[in-house]
């Protein structure tokens, strides 16, 4: 097989894996709603038949699992077009960055029923999908020097997985602070009467971070010797560093906060919140508007 | 409570006054301040241009608006990160968090060699409470449980009192102490290192003294005198493109070093790949090309031979430069740009569209009068003032070609590459290492260990209580509570 047809392949799969992650969400969207129809003999929630709602969350996993694997080969297969891992531009960080979001939460579907998130994981998958396909699509390319490097792998997969995980946990903080508000009002609507108590989301959103800081703190460290070997110094506070080092700092004060002081519930999660953000524009207007050593060619 | 002890100030004096500042600033809220305020500090410094990194970006500023920049500069926003304020956060972060681990680390070395604390008199209340039917053995049984799983034991008549988890707070302390010895290899760093750049043409040898460097920066500490021996010739330099996409694919410097004892060897710098002298590491930073001009008055005369770097303008490689040749009179210099594949644009006029010499072009206009070298204002080399000279013709040459203007003539010989060698001597770098390592490794620590007790205890009726007491993560003392009464029972 030609490289070409590597890099067409990529495509028609994260072609397939968008349309399985918008029939996902489809499928989890019907699911929110059949939670909220109420049977006949009131609006007793206690009562609610969740059969429907349930078969309907299994067949959105089961979708999303087989989107996770159609992006999983599109992912490879766009590495085997330009023979190098596929972290050389956005387009190729996105995908793969989508990847590692929809994995971790497949992961940590196993040990929470998390599935009520379904609708928001596959539309963020899908918008960023969307978002790399339309916007950010460079054809295969091979890596510019200064990427060339084994550090490339260990670098990015660290920061990649990092970043699935704040984001993960960020959507569960989000979650966490819309609940919280509704049953300080009217209480929790109807359809999210099956979602877990605050608590729960509070500490799941918590325990995500604390597992993941260790990593993101290890893809700085990477990176500075990476860095150390490309570029002569270890540290620079290049817009990208200085990014990632306020992020780290973002999430160490989150760490501390819960931890330290006892931060929990509203607070917590908007510090969560806040630190995720900063990795979000890191990604984002580094990559795109920013001027430092971390700007590739054409994204 | 604590707060209304604190307004008793006036009483307690200068001494107090110190003593109450000292608390404060070591305490957790203000080193957590602290660093979000270093955060928050190191913002315009991403978004403005430091100088630097891109001193071109910061002339710009000043250039569009000039008052707003005076004003920005007058902050150091152009130089965030060596900045008073911005210094001043980190030190205050470093004193408040050195005050703040090292007392806890002394209170924790005492706290590990000490024995865990007696056995409470109610046990009843406490996680896990357990009561089992006693036939005597317990208590040994139990000893071998903790010693198995390394509990420090207190054995007190009857009942025994074990802990473990110490873990937890010296992965902690191990990573707060970890940060200051990054700390302290970024100012070994800063104060002993030197950094320098060199621009050497194919053919040209570069050789470690302050005045082969094009720019060089010491350390506060530390001076020209610092630099080790050593050379490197450039051989050759070879860049290899993607025909399709125009990106490089690879950067090669061929060079034949020099070292102190004398020993040459042959080697090759790439990107990722310095070389090492000692100290030193030399890096492969930039390249362009550099055309080589002979210059030469009417009757034949060299005025100016030699190659002159230019300067990269895009991934094709159109690059500007100037040819200053203050030999003649009057004085002339070259506005030049270069493109190694040459090709006419309507819009754009002479572009390049391939990074490698496939057709090789010099475009110039010639000016005549006074170049202002004698002026004592630094002036870029690739650029030439203008304001004192006139324009007398406008050409193009291929290799080879020579082109004839009143005065002289201009030949346009061959083009050879150039490369960008950073040496950068950093002796701090180490530590900051060492000191990632040891922080990750103690945040590991203090974020999965846990600590706890259990207390077990032979009541006189002969029953077995058996209770523990978990910090952070009960889940798990639950699961060795259960291990243990098993063990206790003598079921495993």
């Amino acid at each position: 097989m030609t490289q070409t047809t590597w890099a067409y392949l990529s495509n028609n799969f994260v072609y397939s894996a968008m349309g399985v992650f918008a029939l996902s969400f489809l499928v989890h969207a019907f699911e929110t709603a059949w939670a909220v129809k109420v049977p006949a003999g009131g609006a007793d929630q206690q009562k609610m038949d969740y059969s429907k709602a349930e078969k309907a969350a299994r067949i959105g996993t089961s979708l999303m699992i087989l989107a996770f694997l159609l992006l999983l080969i599109g992912v490879i297969a766009r590495g085997l077009s330009n023979g190098h891992v596929p972290w050389g531009n956005m387009y190729e960080f996105s995908i793969t960055g989508a990847l590692a979001f929809t994995g971790a939460y497949l992961v940590a579907l196993r040990k929470h029923d998390l599935r009520w998130l379904g609708l928001f994981i596959s539309l963020a998958a899908l918008l960023t999908l969307g978002t790399a396909i339309t916007l950010l699509y460079r054809d295969s390319a091979p890596l510019v020097p200064a990427l060339k490097s084994t550090w490339l792998v260990i670098h990015v997969v660290a920061a990649i997985i990092s970043g699935g995980v704040f984001l993960l946990s960020n959507v569960i903080a989000g979650a966490y602070l819309y609940l919280d508000s509704r049953e300080r009002g009217a209480g929790r609507p109807a359809w999210a009467t099956r979602l877990p108590a605050l608590e729960v989301l509070d500490q799941l959103s918590y325990r995500l971070v604390a597992f993941v800081f260790p990593l993101w703190t290890f893809s700085v460290i990477a990176g500075a010797i990476w860095a150390e070997s490309a570029w002569g110094r270890y540290w620079g506070w290049d817009p990208k560093e200085t990014w990632a080092f306020i992020t780290w700092v973002a999430y160490a004060a989150y760490l501390h906060a819960r931890v330290t002081i006892g931060w929990k519930g509203r607070r917590a999660a908007w510090l969560c919140l806040f630190a995720g953000s900063t990795f979000l524009f890191n990604y984002v207007y580094v990559n795109v508007w920013g001027t430092g050593k971390h700007t590739y060619s054409g994204l | 409570m604590k707060n209304e002890r604190e307004v008793d100030l006036p009483e307690i004096g200068a001494l107090g006054l110190a003593r109450f500042a000292w608390r404060q600033l070591t305490s957790m809220r203000t080193a957590l301040i602290l660093l979000m305020l270093l955060a928050i500090a190191s913002i315009p410094g991403s978004l403005l241009p430091q100088r630097n990194q891109n001193p071109m970006a910061v002339r710009e500023y000043f250039a569009n608006d000039p008052t707003l920049a005076k004003w920005i500069d007058r902050l150091s926003g152009f130089d965030v990160f060596s900045a008073p304020w911005f210094s001043a956060i980190y030190i205050l972060l470093f004193i408040s968090l050195i005050g703040c681990v090292l007392p806890r680390t002394f209170e924790h070395l005492k706290l590990v060699r000490a024995k865990p604390p007696v056995t409470p008199k109610n046990l009843e209340k406490l996680q896990g409470y357990t009561l089992v039917k006693g036939n005597g053995d317990e208590l040994a049984r139990a000893h071998e449980f903790f010693k198995k799983n390394h509990f420090r034991v207190r054995v007190q008549a009857g009942s025994i009192s074990a802990e473990k988890g110490y873990f937890r707070e010296s992965g902690n302390l191990l990573f707060h102490l970890s940060l200051i010895l990054i700390l302290v290899g970024v100012s070994i760093g800063s104060l002993f290192g030197m950094r320098g750049d060199a621009i050497i043409v194919t053919g040209e040898r570069f050789i470690n003294l302050a005045t082969s460097y094009d720019s060089l920066n010491y350390g506060k500490l530390t001076n020209e005198k610092s630099l080790n021996t050593f050379s490197v010739r450039l051989n050759s330099f070879v860049a290899k493109y993607d025909p399709i996409t125009n990106t490089p694919l690879d950067y090669s410097a061929y060079v034949t070093t020099e070292d102190e004892a004398g020993n040459l060897e042959e080697g090759v710098i790439k990107v990722n790949s310095p070389l090492t002298f000692g100290s030193s590491r030399v890096y492969l930073q930039a390249n362009g090309y550099a055309p080589v001009v002979t210059v030469r008055d009417e009757v034949g005369n060299v005025n100016f031979q030699g190659p002159v770097t230019f300067l990269p303008q895009d991934s094709n490689l159109r690059s500007i430069g100037s040819i200053k040749v203050p030999e003649a009179s009057p004085q002339l210099g070259f506005v030049s740009s270069f493109v190694p594949t040459y090709q006419r644009d309507p819009q754009a006029g002479a572009v390049s569209v391939y990074p490698e010499l496939l057709k090789p072009r010099l475009l110039f206009s010639i000016w005549e009068g006074d170049l202002g070298l004698d002026t004592g204002v630094p002036q870029s080399i690739y650029t030439i003032d203008t304001t004192e000279m006139t324009r007398i013709a406008l050409d193009s040459l291929a290799p080879g070609e020579r082109f004839d203007f009143t005065g002289g003539s201009i030949t346009f010989e061959k083009v050879e590459p150039w490369i960008n060698l950073a040496v950068v001597r950093d002796p701090g770098k180490s530590y900051s290492l060492i000191g990632g390592i040891l922080a990750l490794a103690g945040l590991l620590a203090s974020l999965f260990g846990f600590r706890r007790r259990i207390w077990i205890r032979i009541r006189t009726d002969g029953q077995v209580e058996i209770a523990g007491l978990a910090k952070n993560n009960s889940a798990a003392l639950d699961l060795q509570l259960e291990n243990f009464v098993r063990c206790v029972k003598g079921e495993k």
